[in-house]
């Protein structure tokens, strides 16, 4: 593979806290590698930025091997930037050529308010998994792992749900910034699973109800989330978890 | 200072039954006025703050991540050993205990790793009751595969996602006691300090990174599940926000150190492709049992990897070790791709790399797979084609990283891997309990030093964290706590807060007020190589003696020339960095000074001085069998106290994978 240096123009968005208003700012880099990650090219950009006296650009990343879910940019009017099954982090320069200038922003909902620059407040995912995203089993409990034998494809398919990392690019990317994806791949693995049958109405009507109460907006069923899933989660869950919803709604007096 | 490992009497595998037997209880009204600090959300962590708010006490959990979801026991890929012995291949607790004892080269406490391959199976039950899917197979069974450093098939997984499904699981569980009030979790915060009042852990001081605030928080016991220090190497596998501050603060409290300088260098790692690099990625460990590792016989070939024929291939792990090959354990594997780049033999531009090569197993999977479909006279190509779908259901996930860092396309061309610092042996000393040498303060998973002795084996660590968590603390935690019923909580108005507080601010305001010229990161850099050219793969004397006059000196420039721009009052992530970074400069000479005291190689610690004739580390155990529990005794200042260690059971030999 060529290796290639690149000069860029960077429009990022800065802003100081919740309460502030932020705007774009410009900025240049010089000499970026191919071979860089995104994120490298933005740990450039900030030590340039620190020592001429700036501030540096504050953003989320920990991992940057594609599944902590933490990093979160907005890159080019894309979710995690132009390559598609990606993570921020994964993203690579190579994607980019000489002369490009690219926007980055935060992701943008309601549901997911910035705290300062390109860093939000994804605490509503957690606040739904408390809601139901779990199987009420204590420390201690459980029989022999192989009692209980698992249909090889629903334990596939509860995988396949199961490996979504909690981004957000899925409300970021939704125009009506909808939760429908995280939710209902978390509804899914369960309700595919055995072990999720007893909670298995109560759970999908408990983080419905939360999911709402976060501000997430409702699906249209656009596709875009399932396009720009990093971990290419299935809009069936979706379909999966409105049946399940139903189900649960029709069977549950109120 | 108190110093008992507190093995408990009788033979080796009663032990454990015999303490639980005999464990103080606490009793469920007295739980709901015992509160609980845990440090760190990764599988230790939230494990251990799940089942304790299951049981009843109050449980404060706190981590530095947007969520304790994101932990970096996320990122761990290939699996999770348990003596099930499902495979019927001979598996036992006593061959797990055995494998990770010789495993670790003879340099971990039998009695804690006899518990540990006790309670294995235990984790595997408990996981899939949470809903975590494993892999399994068309019977709908769990499915197993093996690991370096062992015969059996004694490992579960995820796909190469193991760690994850492992997390979301003790996350869910620990996300429910959120739910259901038992833990309050802190989420965006980092430990500053342990408060301690007269001889005892009573709370923390923890940062909220989002406002800036000091918070003070009590708490009958802190528990540490910070996790380990790799990245004191600036390069590594782990986060970058992974750190040893948490540990670190606990250490200077008077928590001993134990075996600092025992590092696993993992074998199997994208190399490095620039002076930009923030990170290294792993590749699983699991690749090793489908791919060969070679290097070319010619030192300086040009040839592309598949235009290279076989006889002109080194396989150097089958050549040298015949009876594991490519599965030695991960402390032989790296030291053996360094001898043969260091002799001239590497490939890639950097000249710094091995293959890992699947052309092999892809060929023999197409023909099992043409074999079921009963097709006995297929093209080479279509068993190509067949091979590549299997190796894809099993890898596919990271075969999809590689190409993504390296634009290569691994089925159709080897991989290039070289070893990089992925996890930390050492940690806070413990004794049986988790209990460090701090009354009420313990240390759990990766940030205690217990288990793996000098070298960890693949798939241990999250058995490890997990059985730490579910299975340990549980019983261990109650014997301290039973005696502490009478103490109220403390508040957090009590001098020994507002001094442990008023402490960490200072230091947090001198820091600022340096405003010198160099970045923060900078200083990582620096120290990173020292770390990694000095005390890395191999170690000297004379190396060690130069890291620590040059760690020494890089800590007086970063004490008078940092910069870290921006506020105290708010986000303010190079702040962050830098009381991290501070702390890993300490901690680097203190590892330093720990690979130099221990004249003998072992496991990961590996001193030119003492090899075998054919460069296999020699042991010395006369003289080295134990733990070095480091005291801290002021600034550069350390006392060196001994655990020896006894083998009562798995006597050490020369540890031979031939």
């Amino acid at each position: 593979m060529e290796h290639y240096k690149m000069n860029l123009t960077l429009k990022v968005w800065r802003q100081k806290n919740n309460q502030s208003e932020g705007s774009l700012e410009t900025y240049q880099v010089k000499d970026i590698s191919s071979e860089m990650s995104f994120l490298e090219m933005f740990d450039v950009l900030n030590e340039q930025l620190i020592l001429t006296g700036d501030l540096p650009i504050a953003f989320d990343h920990d991992c940057r091997e594609g599944i902590c879910g933490m990093c979160s940019m907005h890159i080019n009017g894309r979710a995690h930037g132009p390559w598609t099954s990606n993570t921020t982090c994964q993203l690579h320069m190579r994607a980019f050529k000489d002369g490009d200038t690219i926007v980055v922003e935060p992701w943008r909902s309601k549901a997911f308010p910035v705290i300062k620059d390109l860093m939000v407040d994804r605490s509503a995912f957690d606040r739904v998994i408390q809601a139901g995203g779990f199987i009420s089993v204590n420390t201690g409990n459980a029989v022999d792992a192989n009692c209980l034998p698992i249909d090889k494809k629903n334990a596939d398919d509860a995988f396949m749900a199961a490996s979504c990392i909690g981004c957000g690019a899925c409300v970021a990317t939704c125009v009506n910034s909808s939760a429908m994806l995280f939710v209902s791949a978390k509804v899914s693995q369960l309700a595919l699973l055995p072990q999720g049958a007893p909670e298995r109405e109560s759970r999908v009507l408990n983080m419905v109800a939360q999911m709402d109460k976060e501000n997430f907006g409702n699906c249209t069923n656009t596709y875009a989330c399932e396009a720009e899933c990093p971990k290419g989660i299935s809009v069936a869950n979706i379909a999966r978890m409105n049946k399940e919803y139903l189900h649960a709604s029709l069977n549950t007096e109120s | 200072m108190a110093f008992d490992s507190k093995i408990p009497k009788g033979e080796m595998n009663e032990k454990w039954n015999d303490y639980k037997g005999h464990v103080k209880l606490v009793n469920p009204a007295n739980k709901r006025k015992l509160e609980v600090i845990v440090v760190g959300t990764g599988l230790a962590g939230a494990s251990a703050a799940a089942s304790l708010g299951e049981m009843g006490y109050k449980v404060k959990a706190f981590c530095f991540q947007d969520s304790p979801r994101r932990a970096h026991s996320i990122a761990a890929q290939g699996g999770i050993n348990a003596a099930k012995n499902y495979q019927n291949d001979g598996d036992s607790v006593f061959r797990l205990f055995y494998d990770t004892v010789k495993g670790g080269d003879y340099r971990s406490r039998e009695a804690n790793v006899h518990r540990l391959a006790e309670v294995s199976t235990s984790i595997i039950d408990q996981c899939v009751a949470q809903g975590v899917p494993f892999a399994r197979e068309y019977g709908g069974l769990l499915s197993n595969r093996s690991f370096g450093g062992t015969q059996v098939q004694r490992t579960f997984y995820a796909a190469g996602q193991t760690g994850q499904q492992l997390l979301l699981g003790a996350y869910s569980a620990l996300e429910r006691q959120v739910a259901l009030g038992n833990v309050t979790m802190y989420a965006r915060h980092e430990m500053q300090d342990v408060v301690m009042i007269e001889d005892r852990a009573r709370g923390i001081i923890a940062r909220n990174l989002v406002t800036g605030e000091l918070e003070k928080h009590f708490g009958h016991a802190v528990l540490l599940c910070s996790g380990g220090y790799g990245n004191v190497f600036y390069l590594s596998t782990n986060a970058m926000g992974s750190n040893v501050t948490a540990a670190w603060k606990a250490h200077k409290k008077g928590a001993f150190f134990g075996n600092p300088c025992f590092t696993q260098i993992h074998p199997t790692c994208i190399p490095v492709s620039g002076d930009y690099q923030s990170k290294l990625t792993l590749m699983s460990e699991s690749l090793r049992n489908d791919g060969r590792i070679w290097v070319p016989k010619n030192k300086g070939e040009n040839r592309k990897p598949v235009d290279i024929p076989e006889e002109e291939r080194d396989y150097y792990l089958e050549r040298r070790y015949p009876a594991f090959g490519n599965l030695v354990p991960r402390d032989v594997a790296s030291r053996a791709s360094k001898e043969r780049c260091d002799e001239g033999y590497g490939v890639g531009t950097t000249k710094l790399a091995v293959y890992l090569d699947f052309a092999d197993a892809i060929l023999r999977y197409g023909k099992i797979e043409a074999g079921k479909m009963g097709d006995h006279s297929a093209t080479e190509e279509a068993l190509i084609k067949l091979g590549k779908d299997v190796v894809k259901e099993k890898y596919g996930n990271l075969f999809a990283m590689y190409e993504k860092i390296t634009g290569e396309n691994p089925y159709d061309m080897p991989m290039r891997i070289y070893p990089a610092v992925h996890y930390v042996m050492g940690g806070l000393w413990v004794d049986y309990e988790l209990q460090t040498t701090v009354k009420g303060l313990y240390a759990l998973g990766e940030a205690n030093f217990s288990e793996h002795g000098a070298n960890r084996l693949g798939a241990s660590a999250l058995m490890q964290g997990l059985a730490d968590g579910y299975f340990v603390i549980p019983y261990t935690l109650g014997n301290y706590l039973a005696d502490e019923i009478r103490t109220a909580s403390i508040s957090t108005d009590h001098p020994a807060f507002i001094d442990a507080e008023k402490a960490v601010n200072d230091r947090i305001q001198t820091l600022m007020n340096i405003k010198g010229k160099q970045t923060v990161e900078s200083f990582h850099k620096r120290l990173g190589l020292i770390m990694w050219d000095k005390c890395g793969m191999a170690r000297n004397e004379k190396g060690l003696n130069e890291a620590i006059a040059q760690i020494q000196a890089l800590k007086k420039e970063f004490w008078s020339d940092v910069r870290i721009p921006g506020e105290v009052n708010g986000m303010n992530p190079e702040l962050d960095k830098a009381g991290r970074v501070a702390d890993f400069i300490e901690l680097g000479e203190l590892m330093c000074k720990d690979a130099l005291v221990r004249n003998e190689s072992c496991g990961g610690h590996f001193r030119e001085e003492y090899q075998t004739e054919d460069g296999e580390a020699k042991r010395d155990d006369e003289n080295f069998s134990f733990v070095s529990a480091w005291e801290y005794m002021g600034e550069s200042d350390w006392k060196l106290n001994k655990e020896e260690l006894k083998f009562e059971i798995v006597k050490p030999t020369q540890r031979s994978y031939k």
